[in-house]
């Protein structure tokens, strides 16, 4: 047995209010634009899925996603957002991430989380909203806190009408 | 409708001034009541539209209900795999007949009265049947009504709401080859599919404003900036082909069809099939003999236009093919004059292996749709320019007139506006009543 299984198996059991509080940080990063340090909570695989409005439970390797990243272009789109040339998000409008109906599931070291969320947009006169639910893989580190390998937010609307797109992180 | 005397799009809305090499658009064609009415009247109920791909409806049976040019539509394939679009609209009282998006239908039962309509459009079932005389449907008339024309070109299905339009091949001039490489992609030639799941979404700008700046080579630089940082962030450097390769040119394909085209010149990948240096040596060899494959089929000079080339193709009026990081597929239609709606899908070989199936979405998404790393940005500016709209009292034109003077030499630059102006053309001579 390798040293990494043996660690998964001891990993220390989490309470759902360490997640919360773990998931309410990550909102605060994304409402602070602090979007570099958000990609730093992701594990050196992790991955930031939006599946498409159509096909809620889709798989992205097979159906057209709105939002399909690995840890490189997770890191990328943090870095995009941060510049005046990234349009949509110039000026940065205003969010507020809320997040509500926290479940979590734990196996050895790997944590499910399900949680509904709501996040309202503001930019130059226009207040979109974006209700969904999360579905994360968090890894837990021994040290505390969490790693996320997968964060899956899916958007509980029929279209991307009125909101057009989706140029902030969710 | 027009109302007002001497109403005549050409004389205000268009200057085409060749001698000079100066094109103009007026603001209030964007902004225009009257205007947006005209198009619908003399536009799209009058153009070919597209409306979906044959394989949504491959199998006997299935359906897809959408709206086409704001009419809700039914396409199906019946039990005799008879392809049809009928309106989606009971013919009792007009309530829509099918209420999902897509599936897998015998028969389409409205559910206020419970009229039942067979696959094949025929009233089969009407609840208490017996206070009907017969000549209420002696003649058909309340089957379900199939739209006035309708056609298929490799795989993609237009229809048409003027009975008396001209065939689909004849409209589509010399956009049908484009269309038919689009149709030609992969290794096994077994035709096209759309990709499951749909990017359905919107704009606060006039519709016209996503026909120019779909094929718009001039503003890659500054509305993309970040696109060209993350390549450049992924592969090193962004590559540079245009020197050695030429950046490509602009074609105007007749009936207000044109297409933006280079081969090489760009810096990003392709499915089909064009590696990037990042990619892996598996899927690099991959797309070689999807490259060899089409040889074989399509000939090498077709192969390396298709494989090794990009192609931004606009069908006039509302049709968007972007053959670039991925294949899209991309209609859209306004509701009023500072609001349309789109709704884009992903087009891929049939039988692709998964490794290029999901190399297929995640390049669609480096560049394209609304959670991509460029679309939003291309909606920021077309909602810019519809801001900037409310101001057409005091600036009242918009200037289209680069390359105008070399527009109708060999090779039309790609960054030149001969595009734009293609479509501005025809939309001017279609809304002062021109035949389609």
């Amino acid at each position: 047995m390798g040293n990494a299984v043996l660690a998964e198996l001891k990993a220390r059991s989490v309470s759902r209010a360490e997640v919360e509080d773990f998931l309410f940080h990550e909102a605060d990063l994304l409402d602070r634009w602090a979007l570099d340090d958000w990609a730093q909570l992701f594990t050196d695989d992790g991955e930031y899925l939006i599946p498409p409005t159509d096909l809620p439970d889709g798989d992205p390797g097979k159906h057209l996603f709105l939002v399909y990243d690995d840890r490189h272009r997770l890191g990328e789109r943090a870095k995009r957002l941060g510049k005046k040339s990234a349009h949509a998000e110039f000026p940065h409008s205003r969010t507020r991430h809320l997040i509500s109906n926290v479940r979590i599931a734990q196996e050895a070291a790997v944590v499910t989380v399900h949680c509904s969320f709501v996040v309202y947009r503001s930019k130059q006169g226009v207040n979109d909203v974006y209700p969904g639910h999360s579905i994360y893989r968090l890894i837990v580190r021994q040290e505390g806190g969490f790693a996320i390998r997968s964060k899956r937010a899916v958007l509980d609307v029929d279209t991307l009408r009125p909101q057009g797109k989706v140029s902030i992180i969710l | 409708m027009n109302q007002q005397a001497g109403f005549d799009p050409i004389s205000w809305a268009v200057v085409d001034d060749r001698a000079r090499g100066v094109f103009r658009v007026h603001r209030r064609a964007f902004v225009d009541q009257q205007i947006f009415e005209l198009e619908r009247e003399r536009i799209f109920s009058r153009c070919w539209l597209y409306a979906g791909h044959v394989s949504e409806v491959a199998e006997a049976g299935q359906f897809v209900a959408r709206p086409v040019a704001g009419r809700p539509l039914l396409i199906n394939r019946d039990r005799d795999g008879r392809l049809h679009v009928f309106y989606n609209s009971c013919t009792h009282r007009g309530a829509m007949v099918c209420r999902e998006n897509a599936g897998r239908a015998r028969n389409f039962s409205c559910a206020y009265h419970g009229w039942t309509f067979a696959d094949d459009g025929r009233l089969v079932h009407q609840p208490i049947p017996e206070s009907y005389a017969p000549a209420c449907n002696a003649e058909g008339e309340l089957n379900l009504r199939e739209v006035p024309r309708f056609d298929e070109f490799c795989g993609f299905i237009f229809v048409n709401f003027d009975a008396n339009a001209i065939a689909l091949a004849d409209y589509l001039a010399e956009a049908g080859d484009y269309l038919r490489m689009a149709s030609e992609h992969g290794s096994s030639g077994a035709g096209m599919e759309i990709l499951g799941g749909t990017q359905t979404y919107c704009a606060k700008a006039n519709w016209k404003l996503l026909q120019e700046n779909s094929a718009d080579g001039y503003h890659a630089d500054t509305t993309h900036a970040t696109y060209m940082d993350y390549i450049k962030a992924r592969e090193g450097a962004v590559l540079n082909l245009y020197a050695a390769k030429g950046f490509g040119r602009v074609r105007n394909l007749g009936r207000g069809h044109a297409v933006s085209e280079s081969i090489w010149g760009t810096p990003w990948g392709r499915p089909c099939a064009r590696a990037m240096p990042s990619w892996s040596d598996d899927i690099k060899s991959e797309l070689d003999g999807v490259f060899e494959s089409m040889v074989a089929r399509l000939g090498r000079e077709r192969a390396d236009f298709i494989c090794h080339g990009d192609r931004n193709l606009l069908i006039f009026p509302n049709l968007v093919v972007n053959d670039v990081t991925s294949l899209t597929v991309r209609t859209f239609y306004p509701s009023a004059p500072d609001y349309f709606e789109i709704t884009a899908w992903a087009l891929g070989p049939k039988a692709e292996s998964q490794r290029l199936r999901d190399l297929r979405i995640r390049n669609y998404l480096e560049f394209l749709g609304p959670g991509g790393f460029a679309t939003p940005d291309d909606q920021e500016m077309l909602e810019l320019c519809q801001k900037g709209y409310q101001a057409h009292a005091g600036v009242e034109w918009n200037d289209l007139s680069r390359g105008m003077l070399t527009e109708d030499g060999d090779s039309p630059a790609k960054q030149d506006e001969l595009q734009m102006r293609t479509f501005w053309r025809r939309w001017r001579d279609l809304l002062a009543g021109a035949e389609v």
